[in-house]
């Protein structure tokens, strides 16, 4: 019964692919400037079917669940080492990538921890996990010598009693939390001990009640429209608040800053899936993301920085200027990387995650 | 039994067959399973293509760990406790709501039933993921509800309903009341109008011809409608995880969470099972209850 569905979906997915080329990409959400693809359908002819998602865990579960039906997927880097071993992914062909000349070594050099020689993948975007801050709020509640750049923001309760008044939002990622607590506590943030892992506990439980609400997208909305004054979040994400509150002359002024105690950094890779529909396109959508004019274009209006060293010329002024999003090489010494979990340590994390977000 | 009647007996039958046992008994096989770094992430326990040998080596090899694990960590549990008391006061509150609408329309003049019904439907033409996500710009802190009521002059400080259990109520109420008003009102509507009459000629007040005649008929509507809220609302997971706040509790989301986060199909699956046993239950104890009273009727 089954086989003939899927053969017979089979058949219904050739029948329409000898009409018209198609390429199925899945991307994070507010994450590529939309322009880019109409562009690469009126480059190649080939039909893009643009989908999105807001956790690397859908991601993973629609990977590993196989047959997702997509040819080109973004992960992050610390998912994606495991998704290799799971046999999740097709090696590249760089024959058919002549635009990967342009990456920048040394973020190739970095996501190389996760997929050894990029054999799997190349960068998309990188960025930091860090705090979003409405600026005239913060102040209005802390004073003019609110702690802005560093995680007493958040992780201090007598500060987040009073912000608490204002709004607060945590990303409902451990992935990128625990790490920031363990920071917070001197830890090293890339421990697989669960018992250091445990002590964060005494970081995040008394700021707890003063938490609105754990979400990995809504605090972008939130932070623009002034319901929220404190996000922990991605950088380009609190970036893009930024400018929305701008656009909507609102009152609200947000800033991003990495904490000074150190910052995640983390890489999201374009990569391909063992089974994708359709290979040869999808090396022509990473190709024409790796074209320098292109992937400066997403930067400029996503406010991430991207992997490819020949876009920064053509990066705007705002983003290549902007240290928040290109940190200084000093800066980037602050910025650590973190690897997956082993699955017991996973398991007690999200359990540990659990309890700290619902009490149980 | 003539070919024509077995087969009305069996498109049912199959019918449930493909659509819940099947897929029931893959539920039930990965729960036994144990997990791993692959596609998918479980090695299968059951191996068919060995045939006897490998049923056999499946029994032999049966152990139900992930179950234990479930009744060690007291999460699950509350998890479905907490998940039982929102379904059944969401429950309540739609039957509150929902049969004064089903009671008003079936009261209201024959020409206008068609229209109100089709209003009762109407929503469903919108999505509904759609429809509980317009709740968040009704009930959010800068949304309208507060910014009405702060604009008059009723509160100073926006009361805060968004991301709260009260929030997952309202959301619930508000998806499932057709659910609720449909059934009863098909009960209503079927009632012979001239019960109500006898009720008052023999001296009831028209109060008392609702709570003796009127609701005790309906009854079969009513445990329709509460079945139709109640089932769905235990398992919900969009409105918990859009308006809920993290503190909210119900076992849909930590079925989301076994699944994405720790990518533990097994223990996943094994809450599944759980769960469709404490839907089961009622359900058959519901049904065997109908046929007494049938049975008692004639």
């Amino acid at each position: 019964m089954k086989s003939i569905w899927l053969s017979a979906t089979a058949l219904v997915l050739s029948g329409t692919a000898a009409l018209s080329e198609e390429v199925r990409v899945y991307n994070w959400s507010d994450y590529i400037e939309e322009s880019l693809l109409d562009k690469f359908e009126q480059e190649t002819g080939i039909d893009l079917i643009y989908d999105v998602f807001d956790s690397n865990e859908v991601l993973e579960t629609k990977l590993l669940a196989g047959s997702s039906g997509y040819d080109v997927v973004v992960p992050t880097g610390s998912f994606m080492e495991r998704q290799i071993q799971a046999g999740v992914f097709q090696k590249l062909d760089y024959d058919k990538l002549p635009n990967a000349q342009y990456l920048w070594d040394l973020i190739k050099d970095r996501t190389a921890k996760y997929d050894p020689d990029n054999a799997y993948s190349v960068n998309y975007m990188w960025g930091t996990t860090g705090l979003g801050v409405n600026l005239p709020k913060v102040k209005e509640v802390l004073g003019e010598d609110a702690p802005i750049n560093s995680l007493d923001l958040v992780f201090d309760p007598a500060n987040m009693e009073k912000l608490a008044s204002c709004g607060v939002m945590f990303l409902d990622a451990p992935d990128e939390v625990v790490p920031a607590a363990l920071t917070y506590l001197g830890e090293d943030p890339n421990t697989q001990d669960t018992d250091t892992i445990a002590r964060i506990e005494e970081v995040i439980a008394p700021v707890r009640p003063y938490i609105s609400k754990f979400h990995s997208s809504e605090y972008i909305n939130a932070l623009a429209n002034g319901e929220i004054c404190v996000a922990l979040g991605w950088s380009g994400d609190i970036l893009q608040a930024r400018d929305r509150a701008a656009e909507a002359d609102n009152g609200v002024e947000i800033i991003y800053t990495a904490p000074k105690e150190g910052a995640l950094m983390w890489f999201d890779q374009m990569a391909i899936p063992a089974d994708a529909p359709n290979p040869e396109a999808a090396h022509k959508f990473l190709n024409f993301m790796m074209d320098p004019e292109n992937i400066a274009a997403a930067s400029n209006y996503i406010y991430y920085a991207n992997g490819n060293l020949a876009s920064q010329e053509l990066l705007a002024e705002d983003v290549i200027g902007d240290s928040a999003i290109y940190p200084d090489a000093e800066s980037l010494n602050n910025l650590y990387t973190k690897s997956a979990y082993e699955p017991k340590t996973q398991r007690f994390v999200t359990r540990l995650w659990t309890k700290l977000k619902s009490g149980v | 039994m003539n070919p024509r009647r077995l087969t009305l007996i069996l498109v049912p039958y199959l019918w449930l067959l493909a659509l819940f046992l099947v897929p029931f008994l893959i539920v039930l096989k990965i729960s036994l399973s144990d997990t791993a770094i692959a596609i998918p992430p479980y090695i299968p326990k059951l191996d068919l293509s060995t045939g006897w040998h490998g049923i056999t080596a499946f029994f032999a090899d049966l152990d139900f760990e992930n179950f234990v694990f479930l009744a060690e960590d007291d999460l699950y549990w509350k998890s479905y406790l907490s998940s039982l008391r929102i379904a059944s006061i969401s429950t309540l509150l739609t039957l509150l709501v929902g049969y004064p609408i089903a009671y008003g329309i079936a009261q209201a003049p024959e020409e206008w039933r068609p229209t109100l019904l089709m209003l009762v439907i109407l929503p469903f033409w919108t999505s509904f993921l759609i429809r509980v996500y317009s709740w968040i710009g009704i009930i959010s802190n800068e949304g309208l509800l507060n910014q009405a009521l702060i604009s008059s002059g009723l509160i100073a400080e926006p009361i805060q309903i968004m991301n709260t259990t009260q929030a997952v109520y309202l959301g619930i109420v508000y998806t499932y009341l057709p659910f609720m008003i449909l059934p009863i009102y098909s009960a209503l509507d079927k009632m012979d109008v001239s019960l109500t009459e006898a009720a008052i000629d023999l001296g009831c007040s028209r109060r008392q011809a609702f709570w003796l005649v009127i609701l005790p008929l309906s009854r079969p509507g009513v445990i329709a409608g509460c079945f139709l809220v109640f089932i769905p609302a235990l398992g919900e997971f969009v409105i918990p995880s859009l308006l809920g706040g993290s503190d909210t509790l119900m076992i849909g989301k930590v079925l989301w969470e076994e699944f994405f986060s720790n990518r533990d199909w097994p223990v996943a699956s094994a809450v599944a099972v759980i769960l469709l046993g404490i839907l089961v239950l009622p359900i058959m104890l519901f049904q065997r209850n109908q046929e007494r009273q049938q049975e008692t009727d004639r």
